[in-house]
């Protein structure tokens, strides 16, 4: 069944999953912690919604929010600055029902005026913890064609139990409906994972936050999702695309470093569905006379002077002469001064390491150092 | 309703750069990549903007597709303003007729009317084809201190090099008494940039004089400035003392991106202060890969490199595969350098495929007879056969 894709509003959850990432959200949403270089989380869903022909998002935030809105500005970048539909960003407080909700349900009831005279028939909703390069337009297809209240995209692969025991594990039927709903289980081995990104039809969302809100209910996942899955039609849209889902920080880490393989960067960049994102207008990387880079993402801005191996290097980072930098992750700003070496660090904006310092941590456990640091 | 504007600059950008034809076949030489994410208006566009001036008006004529797209709104260089802004002005056609710019002079004349609605003091005049990072402001302000009719920024040149510009030559209070053309033997050492700044009310008087004179070239070299010192007005130089470099020949594009990986030269592309601005390409970052080789080198975003790369410009998205090699040469945006290729002293256009072990250009050292050496240029969207041979100097245009 085909959907104009002008007809689905999309909601972005900025906040969700805050507390999964540690000290990576210390003084950000999840939708703003820095990803693969250049992006931020939420580039890319909110690319994917733009690229599958979504003209109207909503993006729902909590709290820590103020990257988030430096970030997405007038979302020029993502073509969202229109007259017509375009960027909403929807703050608690931000009228009488938006209070600082702790469920989704709450989060929703304070969107509501937004997606009540919002002109879709269709909603659909995605956090900002699977980075992907996802088109929208098939999901909401079958959920049409299928009749169903609500599907879910989800992927049935192996999971480890800590994957396991950070997710929604979904039993799923040969026909694709949703029989049961286990949330965070102690599992492991071949599951069928949520990737919290929902897709329903407008009236039935707001019905159902009406419902749940006169009956006290906020959370989406344990109060819908699994109390209520034998009453509605839930569906599952089995993806197999490339994508990582951040669930730690050692997920995290994962996810950046996979992008060094050639072979997954290329499902994740795809040419004619590019990922968006702010423009900060930096020079060209420069590699100076001695520097040795090998199986590295470097971004613009960037002033090599030596050795940087198997690590992801954001825009306007300074690795001075000497300077060895190891399986690294550094953020935006970062200088590693002469001399110094960095092995298993993943460092914040701004974080400054001295001449000749030492810092090593291990595969098992990335060491994270704060913004604006000095080592 | 149009607020006043104090002062309106006006860019030259109508240039076929013949000289360049390989790689302007189908853009303007304003619109060619420079430094591996810019385009060569980037810097007198950033220039524009960091010195205050948000109204600019860019005339061209020439293959205007590209640059007219390029430029759209102005909003990368901040240039998207409610009164002002960029604004890219192509000849058309009026009720008196249609004419094409018929020279520098005659395509400011024509845009009389797009300068009038800002009611400006004074008119910036800059050309499209220039590398250099330049405050604007403070020419003004000397233009002002000196109540001059003209002004023309200078660049103080070596000896040897004086007779490639137009000289300048001057009193001691830096008043332009006489110029000369490319001279043999020039009386001084002050080249003009091509930066000119006029009163106004003065230009537009000589600029209606000038087009009235069936026998005058309506340029702003030959006549406009020529016309002005006969008839007595105030012109004087403005010493600048910083990076300039006209990028209008093979050579000089290639000497002037080498420039900016050339730690002896003073042009900072990294001055927070000083931006400048381009549109960005949508590209993820460069991917350097396990066997690459990258050094004193400057790459940009969607770039994948996993061969050797030395002193060298590589712009968005190139393809660098396992094995090739590239030195002192300027990759153009999309270019692909497959396996065991080497291109060396080259400039490879925009979105071209080197075939496998295809050698472009040579090191000047492996050459004997040095008049036969120079830089070699595969023009844009071309293909090169695995194997082939492209020698230095030459100029391809077609695929081989």
């Amino acid at each position: 069944m085909s959907v104009n894709m002008g007809n689905v509003l999309g909601l972005i959850f900025a906040n969700m999953h805050d507390m999964t990432v540690g000290d990576l959200t210390k003084n950000r949403t999840m939708g703003s912690v820095l990803f693969g270089g250049r992006y931020r989380l939420i580039d890319f869903p909110l690319s994917n919604m733009v690229n599958s022909g979504i003209t109207a998002v909503g993006v729902i935030t909590k709290d820590n929010y103020q990257s988030l809105l430096d970030h997405l500005g007038s979302a020029r970048e993502w073509d969202l600055a229109r007259k017509k539909g375009g960027l909403y960003i929807l703050p608690p407080f931000g009228n009488s029902n938006a209070s600082l909700y702790t469920g989704r349900i709450e989060a929703l009831n304070g969107a509501m005026s937004l997606i009540k005279h919002s002109l879709a028939d269709y909603v659909i909703m995605s956090d900002c913890d699977v980075v992907t390069n996802m088109d929208f337009r098939p999901i909401v297809e079958q959920h049409a064609a299928s009749g169903a209240d609500i599907t879910v995209v989800a992927h049935t692969g192996q999971y480890t139990n800590e994957e396991c025991r950070a997710s929604t594990i979904l039993n799923v039927d040969p026909e694709g409906k949703v029989q049961s709903v286990l949330i965070r289980p102690d599992l492991s081995g071949t599951c069928t994972a949520s990737l919290n990104i929902f897709v329903m039809k407008k009236d039935f969302l707001i019905s159902l936050i009406n419902d749940s809100i006169a009956r006290g209910k906020v959370s989406f996942e344990t109060d819908v999702f699994q109390a209520r899955c034998n009453e509605f039609s839930i569906r599952a849209y089995e993806y197999d695309n490339y994508f990582s889902k951040i669930t730690s920080i050692g997920s995290y880490f994962a996810a950046n470093m996979a992008l060094l393989e050639p072979e997954n960067a290329k499902k994740l960049y795809l040419p004619k569905r590019s990922i968006y994102t702010k423009v900060s207008d930096n020079a060209p990387a420069k590699y100076d006379l001695n520097c040795v880079v090998k199986n590295s993402l470097i971004a613009d801005g960037c002033i090599i002077e030596g050795e940087v191996e198997n690590s992801i290097v954001f825009r306007g980072v300074k690795v001075g002469k000497n300077a060895k930098v190891k399986n690294c992750i550094l953020m935006q700003g970062t200088t590693v001064s002469d001399g110094a070496e960095c092995s298993y660090l993943i460092t914040d904006k701004n974080v400054f390491v001295n001449q000749k310092r030492i810092l090593t941590s291990s595969p098992a456990y990335p060491m994270y150092v704060g913004k604006d640091a000095t080592l | 309703m149009f607020n006043k504007k104090e002062c309106v600059a006006m860019l030259l950008a109508g240039g076929q750069g013949s000289r360049l034809y390989a790689l302007t076949q189908t853009v303007a030489k304003p619109a060619v990549p420079f430094g591996a994410k810019y385009r060569i208006i980037d810097f007198p566009l950033s220039n524009c903007i960091n010195s205050g001036i948000d109204t600019v008006g860019v005339l061209t004529q020439y293959q205007p597709l590209v640059l007219n797209e390029y430029i759209g709104n102005g909003q990368p260089w901040d240039l998207d303003r409610l009164h002002g802004g960029v604004h890219v002005l192509s000849p058309y056609e009026k009720a008196s007729g249609k004419d094409w710019y018929t020279g520098t002079a005659n395509a400011i004349y024509q845009n009389i009317p797009f300068i009038e609605r800002y009611d400006p003091d004074y008119v910036v005049v800059l050309s499209g084809d220039h590398i250099y990072k330049m405050d604007y402001n403070k020419m003004l302000d000397f233009h002002k201190a000196k109540n001059a009719a003209a002004t023309i920024a200078v660049l103080d040149v070596p000896k040897e090099e004086a007779s490639r510009f137009g000289i300048m030559i001057t009193d001691a209070d830096d008043n332009i008494i006489d110029f000369e053309e490319k001279p043999k033997n020039p009386r001084s050492t002050l080249a003009s940039m091509g930066i000119y700044i006029f009163d106004w009310k003065k230009l537009k008087q000589y600029l209606i004089a000038n087009e009235e004179d069936a026998n005058a070239s309506k340029d702003f070299g030959k006549n406009i400035i020529p016309d002005m010192r006969e008839a007595g007005e105030k012109l004087v130089a403005y010493r600048f003392d910083g990076y300039w470099k006209d990028v209008g020949t093979i050579d000089s594009l290639w000497e002037a991106n080498m420039d900016l990986i050339n730690p002896n030269i003073p042009i900072d592309l990294y001055d927070p202060a000083w931006k400048i601005y381009s549109r960005n390409p949508i590209l993820p970052p460069q991917s350097i890969g396990k066997n690459a080789e990258v050094q004193n080198s400057m790459v940009t975003e969607g770039c994948y490199i996993d061969g050797s790369v030395e002193f060298s410009i590589i712009s968005e998205g190139v393809t660098i595969e396992e094995g090739a090699v590239i030195y002192d040469s300027i990759l153009m945006p999309g270019a692909h350098i497959k396996k065991g290729a080497k291109v060396e002293y080259a400039i490879v256009g925009e979105d071209t495929v080197i075939g496998e072990n295809a050698q472009i250009g040579a090191r000047p050292e492996t050459i004997e007879d040095k008049d036969t050496w120079g830089v070699a240029v595969v023009g844009n969207k071309l293909n090169i056969s695995d194997g082939a041979t492209v020698a230095p100097k030459a100029i391809i245009y077609e695929d081989m």
